[in-house]
């Protein structure tokens, strides 16, 4: 928290939840958004410690990524908290969701903890963390799902993989609603799945690299679907990607379901084609898919079917990814990408600002329960303030990420963060803001 | 047959058959018809590669293709290295491209390379300064096979534009079928595929093939009949219930091959599993089968790719 008074000037102001779109001026004061809107220091200068001119570009809540693989503890040498954190700062970034795949498993209260305060002693973006579904992402015990909330466990997952066990899904389902719990799956049938790398199809045939049939996906949906039919709760389905299953959650939610999902912008940006010669860096879980399982993403998305988009960053060495496509690890990175990426949907005119920019703000922050996501009095000063229209080309090695495995480097995209705040503290800021 | 010299081959590596034009597959079987007979004198070998490197590196094991490719390097008088890397040591923590910065140190003119990962030879011949010849990756390609068995059908027919060829067996985890539809269709080949659906690569269709499900319908009238090998560990109820069951419907025997033309002809890439996809007798026989010279071209292709794609190098004469 930063003491004293901030005002932004000049700044086309967005909020995704009440849909304002105006010009006008937003006043930070000990950390908190006092007072914003058309209205503000229109008479007078304002008495302030600092005055940020935005010279009429876009102020909006900051970005809720809900799905980040960070590889501290265990893996410090792809990604740390702090190389995440300055990543996501250079994103606009102020908030994110890190999966429970660590080394150790968050399955454990002292776990979760240790995350917790290393977010709090790197005092830059604000990091929750899932909790495991099951102990050490197994899939065969349910984890402390009572004690992990209590810690502060956003919700639970066992990450890149299915909880497979139908009868586990369901006693996890059932018991964590006595929590309240938020139950993420990563909706892929692993018998199906098999040992394949990407999508199954005429690419894959080409190639002669095994396939992952798209089916693999909806059976899993459909599954969950009849389980949270019989025993209520909460679910969310990670990441997903194909017409088949956006049609059966469509369905369900037009039921009265609780469920909602998520995709990333690589399923609605890139097809399978994107391999091209076996390009390692296309090489994601679950796998790129054809073109007109994309389409469908992207309409997913304008219907709100698809409610959250979250980057789904995957940071992977060198050494994890210059190998044989068979052999390459999964994942690609994208905390300084989401932003662009989320504005491609309103420069393609798939939807408007707002719209686009509540993929990333206000679904994820009232989906996930954080705070944030909105433009409120009172409420936390986590901003980001971005030029909507700037063109620039996406280039890896540029990231702040420890890893570069980026799928669209050397993609021309529109959209680049000015500067970005939490609790009224700049963590980013471009010269001249 | 006309033998040019100067060719406009411009590839640097043989990585697959995609890629490669006609002119380019016409430009290498003329070639190897010189090499057929050059290995049929008593004395076999040239001094074409001298002071030449050749190293075959097997990531996977082989006797019948690295034998082949050796024997065809030092017909043409090369130094030939085998470097046969057991998956072992891999595990243990040298990657693809460790082993390929480490052996390009070494000055290999050329790399023949067998790797069981599709896409694998591709990644290595990134990072090495010689020719590279895939040898066979993964599931992807083998080149220098679909090209033998151009040669073979060739000598025997002729011409292969105009033919039909019917591709049998376990289609879906194999390179030489791959390869084979590539070239075959690039020559102007009606291709066919029969296989149990299990057995066919996704989307099959999609290749620009006729695709079959019953020996008898898919073998009608075609000229050749390519067997493919099947992996035991694939017999036995992962993909095909028995091996009783699938000799029964998808094994080559004479009954079966009678639906094609009188006078067609049987191939197979090898190593056979008699009485699995193909009846011994069958394969043994003279006037039906031509496994045994697809071997011998094999060696003479093999020639003919070594040549090519030194020439630059030998031209220029510098490194």
């Amino acid at each position: 928290m930063l003491k004293g008074r901030i005002a932004y000037l000049n700044a086309r102001l967005l909020d995704p939840e009440t849909g304002l779109d105006e010009m006008g001026a937003l006043l930070v004061e000990d950390g908190m958004i006092a007072d914003f809107g058309a209205h503000l220091f229109r008479t007078g200068a304002p008495s302030v410690n600092e005055v940020i001119d935005c010279q009429g570009k876009c102020l909006s809540p900051g970005l809720i990524d809900v799905r980040v693989q960070l590889r501290e503890p265990g893996e410090e040498h792809k990604e740390t908290l702090a190389s995440a954190s300055l990543a996501a700062s250079h994103g606009g970034i102020t908030t994110l969701v890190q999966l429970p795949n660590t080394t150790p498993v968050i399955d454990d209260v002292p776990v979760l903890e240790f995350v917790a305060r290393r977010s709090r002693e790197l005092k830059r973006t604000k990091i929750f963390c899932y909790g495991a579904l099951t102990k050490g992402l197994k899939g065969h015990e349910i984890s402390e799902i009572g004690l992990l909330s209590e810690a502060g466990a956003v919700a639970f997952t066992d990450g890149e993989r299915a909880l497979a066990d139908a009868k586990i899904m369901r006693r996890a389902m059932s018991y964590g609603k006595a929590f309240n719990a938020l139950i993420v799956q990563h909706p892929e049938e692993p018998s199906l799945a098999g040992s394949g790398v990407m999508n199954n199809g005429e690419m894959a045939s080409k190639l002669g690299l095994a396939g992952i049939p798209p089916v693999a996906e909806v059976i899993m949906v459909e599954r969950d679907l009849r389980l949270l039919e019989g025993t209520g709760g909460r679910l969310h389905f990670a990441h997903v990607t194909t017409a088949a299953s956006i049609e059966v959650i469509r369905k369900a939610k037009a039921a009265g379901l609780d469920v909602t999902c998520d995709t990333a912008p690589h399923y609605f940006a890139l097809n399978e084609l994107a391999i091209g010669d076996y390009r390692t860096f296309a090489k994601v879980s679950p796998p790129l898919r054809s073109e007109s399982d994309r389409q469908a993403v992207v309409a997913g998305l304008v219907d709100g079917t698809i409610d959250i988009v979250a980057s789904d960053h995957a940071p992977h060495d060198q050494d994890s990814k210059r190998l044989p496509f068979d052999e390459a690890a999964f994942g690609v990175i994208g905390l300084e990408t989401l932003l662009p990426m989320i504005l491609s949907l309103y420069h393609n005119n798939h939807m408007s600002l707002n719209e686009a920019l509540a993929l990333v703000t206000t679904h994820p922050a009232k989906r996930f329960g954080l705070t944030g996501g909105c433009l409120k009095r009172g409420a936390p000063a986590d901003l980001v303030l971005f030029d909507l229209d700037k063109p620039w080309k996406i280039d890896e090695d540029a990231m702040h990420s420890k890893s570069k495995n980026s799928a669209f480097g050397g993609r021309p995209v529109q959209g680049k963060v000015l500067r970005t705040v939490v609790d009224g503290r700049p963590l980013f800021a471009a010269d001249g803001f | 047959m006309k033998q040019t010299p100067e060719t406009a081959f411009s590839h640097r590596h043989l990585l697959g058959i995609e890629g490669l034009s006609p002119i380019d597959i016409t430009t290498i079987l003329d070639l190897a018809g010189g090499y057929v007979d050059q290995s049929r004198r008593v004395h076999k070998t040239s001094d074409l590669l001298n002071g030449l490197t050749v190293i075959n590196l097997f990531f996977e094991n082989s006797t019948r293709t690295r034998t082949s490719f050796e024997a065809a390097a030092k017909r043409l008088g090369a130094d030939v290295i085998n470097m046969t890397v057991a998956a072992s040591s891999i595990k243990k923590g040298e990657t693809l491209i460790d082993t390929a910065m480490t052996l390009n140190a070494m000055h290999p003119d050329v790399l023949v390379v067998r790797h069981g990962n599709s896409g694998a030879v591709r990644l290595l011949s990134e990072k090495v300064d010689g020719a590279v010849i895939n040898a066979g990756d993964g599931r992807h390609e083998h080149p220098t096979q679909a090209l033998l068995d151009a040669l073979t059908i060739r000598r025997r027919l002729g011409k292969i534009g105009g033919l039909t060829v019917a591709i049998c067996g376990d289609v879906a985890h194999s390179r030489v079928a791959r390869s084979n539809i590539q070239l075959l269709q690039t020559m102007g080949a009606r291709v066919r595929l029969i296989a149990p659906p299990t057995l066919l690569p996704a989307k099959a269709e999609r290749f620009g093939v006729e695709v079959f499900t019953d020996m008898r319908e898919g073998l009608q009238d075609v000229d050749i009949v390519m067997m493919l090998r099947l992996q035991l560990e694939r017999m036995q109820g992962a993909f095909v219930p028995s091996v009783r069951e699938y000799f029964r419907f998808f094994g080559l025997d004479r009954e079966k091959l009678s639906y094609a033309k009188p006078d067609a002809l049987v191939m197979h890439p090898g190593p056979m599993n008699r009485g699995v996809e193909i009846d011994s007798e069958l394969a043994d026989d003279i006037d039906r089968s031509l496994i045994r010279e697809q071997v011998e071209m094999g060696v003479a292709i093999r020639m003919a790719c070594l040549d090519l794609l030194t020439r630059p190098l030998r031209e220029t004469g510098a490194p």
